[in-house]
């Protein structure tokens, strides 16, 4: 007679008891790099519908599908002309290398599009590679110089980010190294807490004045961007509008991080799905959708996430961790050290160590050494254009001659929850949940 | 000198020139007429130049300045010199919250009270307050020197890193990580040296001196509660 299966708890699952058992003998939240790991709804439950009678496609190598976008054509001078819809976003030099800064930079401005600086400044690698580099102002003010916004092609302001909306950043001691720290003005080696908060503002009221000494220093000329995560974007978004934004970065739960704790990846925000409908709500309740542009971030991974998120409305995406697999994050090479970090290639998130095995997300020599610049920006570049491709794909099929002409009479929803999140139909059916009295 | 009425022309009109300066500009001595608490008056400056604004100004006066002086002669808003690099912005009155904020370099010399969160995340400035300072003052101050001739409020320094305070009169209480040192000859000799650049006249060795205790630096269970 065989032994009856082993019966495990579904609420004290091995991993919940292996974290409980973690959490007991080290008496610290678990800190770590990356997204959420949870499946969420997403892009994914969402399909675009194409053309066939009743819309004519476009020849999909013949007729042109534009891909370009401008930026910041409320109120700024000098607006940001991308010739595709979709920016690299802000990860600091410090939780990334200057090789990684510097890749990303040279890849993106191959293709035409922006890189953005993060928490702790403007390195001098990204700026002598990225042609359109948009400047960050955080809580931290890390290494913030007035000469630096000047120098920049756009500013944007952060609020928040989707990986942990309502926190500050954080860098482990570890890649505190001496460069990173006088950058920062802070002791090397010492576990870096970003403030969460803004020093000298709180409140809309307040940021409509800071808005508007940022752009008395820079004389109007650069397009000021509003960044936050996603938890109330429907006030956020109308708030930041009030406030004189000319451009909204919504980052989605799915939004990646260099370190933070996990229950606040997992368990703080909404996903990207409903987040960007709302956010879209909220520009067109005050006749502001396409006048003040909306960038959507947070799980953008492919050409068709790019699509399905312009025709939901956005104006642009950004990607941060695809950027980062694109350069080679968790690519099957140095699979020993992989191992010492008790992870392996495809299962790694310990950005937070500083001892990333392909040379990325650290400040050690001889691991950065690993990721050559050349090769790097040459992955970017090629991603970036596979996703524009796939965009522009998906976008002749429905008939478009430019991404921006995509909406949301183009998609359905495959399930019932996706179709009330991003209020659009569920296949095969009229029905949008929460609308039309059902 | 150089006069602007802001009751007749803009702060945007007025930035815009001071941003023009060239380096070595001869247009050296500006006079600021009828603020009325305007915000973002004399941001950016990048030259040596010397302006005296007449009257109260709004949210950050003389923000990210470079080299400049910058005289308020009335009271401040929220964020006065907020990142200041280098220069000297003084105002003979109060400040409300945030003066100095993430400041970097240069001196800021507030001659009455400054509200709450003075110096906070304060980068190497250093700062004068002839009367007292509000609560928070100093909050995670990396860098810089914050000296107060009255009293400070409640959580002085909470969570500050390597900047220094000096205070004359009582402190309400001091914030997480905040702890009272040794005022040596060194301290009392930086303290005269602010206090006759900032020409306030009190005496150095009547400060006691507060910095961080340094266990917040990396995490540990035993500091949890102090987070």
């Amino acid at each position: 007679m065989t032994a009856p299966p082993l019966r495990h708890s579904a609420a004290f699952s091995r991993e919940v008891i292996a974290e409980i058992e973690r959490a007991a003998d080290e008496g610290l939240y678990q800190i770590r790099g990356f997204g959420t790991l949870r499946r969420l709804p997403s892009f994914d439950d969402l399909v675009l519908l194409g053309a066939s009678i009743s819309r004519y496609p476009l020849e999909g190598y013949r007729e042109r599908s534009a891909t370009n976008v401008t930026l910041g054509t409320r109120f700024a001078q000098k607006p940001i002309e991308l010739k595709i819809p979709i920016t690299i976003s802000g990860m600091s030099f410090g939780a990334l290398g200057g090789n990684a800064k510097r890749a990303l930079g040279r890849g993106a401005s191959a293709v035409g599009t922006s890189t953005t600086t993060g928490d702790g400044g403007m390195s001098e690698e990204e700026r002598a590679e990225s042609t359109i580099l948009v400047y960050q102002v955080l809580p931290s003010r890390y290494g913030f110089d007035p000469s630096h916004l000047r120098a920049c092609e756009a500013i944007e302001i952060v609020i928040g980010q989707g990986a942990k909306p309502g926190g500050g950043g954080m860098l482990l001691g570890q890649k505190i190294t001496e460069r990173v720290a006088q950058m920062r003005t802070l002791p090397a080696g010492i576990d870096q807490r970003s403030a969460c908060r803004h020093p000298d503002w709180t409140g809309p009221d307040d940021l409509t004045i800071k808005i508007q000494e940022l752009r008395e220093a820079t004389d109007w000329e650069k397009p000021v961007f509003v960044k936050i995560g996603s938890a109330r974007p429907r006030y956020d978004v109308q708030l930041a509008v009030k406030a004189g934004a000319d451009v909204i970065v919504l980052d989605g739960m799915q939004g990646g991080t260099g370190a933070t704790q996990d229950v606040f990846i997992e368990h703080a925000g909404i996903p990207t799905l409903p987040a960007l409908r709302q956010a879209v709500e909220a520009l067109q309740e005050l006749g502001q959708h396409r006048k003040v542009q909306l960038i959507i971030s947070g799980g953008i991974r492919s050409g068709a996430d790019v699509a399905k998120a312009l025709a939901m409305g956005a104006d642009a995406v950004s990607i941060g961790t695809a950027a980062l697999i694109a350069l080679g994050c968790n690519r099957r090479i140095h699979v020993e050290d992989y191992h010492a970090l008790g992870t392996e290639p495809g299962a790694c998130h310990h950005c937070h160590t500083g001892r990333c095995p392909v040379g990325i997300t650290t400040q050690d020599p001889v691991l950065e050494s690993r990721l050559e610049v050349k090769e790097g920006a040459r992955r970017v570049r090629n991603f970036l254009t596979v996703l524009t491709m796939e965009a522009q794909t998906l976008a002749r099929a429905c008939g478009k001659s430019h991404l921006h002409n995509l909406e949301p009479e183009d998609l359905a929803a495959l399930t019932v929850e996706a179709a009330a999140m991003a209020g659009v139909p569920l296949v095969g059916t009229d029905w949008i949940p929460g609308r039309n009295a059902y | 000198m150089i006069e602007i009425d802001l009751a007749r022309s803009s702060v945007r009109g007025l930035n815009e020139r001071l941003h023009r300066l060239a380096p070595g500009t001869n247009e050296h001595y500006w006079r600021v007429l009828n603020p009325n608490g305007a915000h973002a008056i004399a941001v950016g400056i990048t030259e040596p130049i010397h302006v005296e604004i007449k009257g109260h100004v709004g949210y950050y006066c003389a923000g990210m300045n470079a080299a400049a002086t910058i005289v308020v002669d009335g009271h401040a808003g929220t964020g006065l010199a907020e990142n200041i690099m280098s220069g000297l912005v003084r105002v003979n009155g109060n400040a409300s919250q945030s003066a100095a904020a993430s400041g970097r370099g240069g001196l800021v010399v507030v001659q009455g009270d400054a509200s709450a969160r003075c110096g906070i995340s304060m980068k190497g400035v250093s700062i004068v307050v002839g009367g007292s300072a509000g609560h928070m003052s100093a909050f995670m101050g990396q860098a810089g020197t914050l000296v107060v001739c009255g009293d400070a409020g409640h959580d002085l320094g909470d969570s500050i890193y390597e900047a220094e305070i000096y205070v004359a009169g009582s402190v309400a209480s001091l914030g997480a990580d905040c702890v009272e040192k040794e005022m040596t000859q060194a301290d009392i000799q930086r303290v005269a040296a602010l206090l006759d650049r900032a020409a306030i006249a009190t005496k150095a060795t009547c400060f006691r001196h507060y910095g961080s205790a340094r266990r917040l630096y990396n995490f540990h269970i035993d500091h949890a509660a102090e987070y």
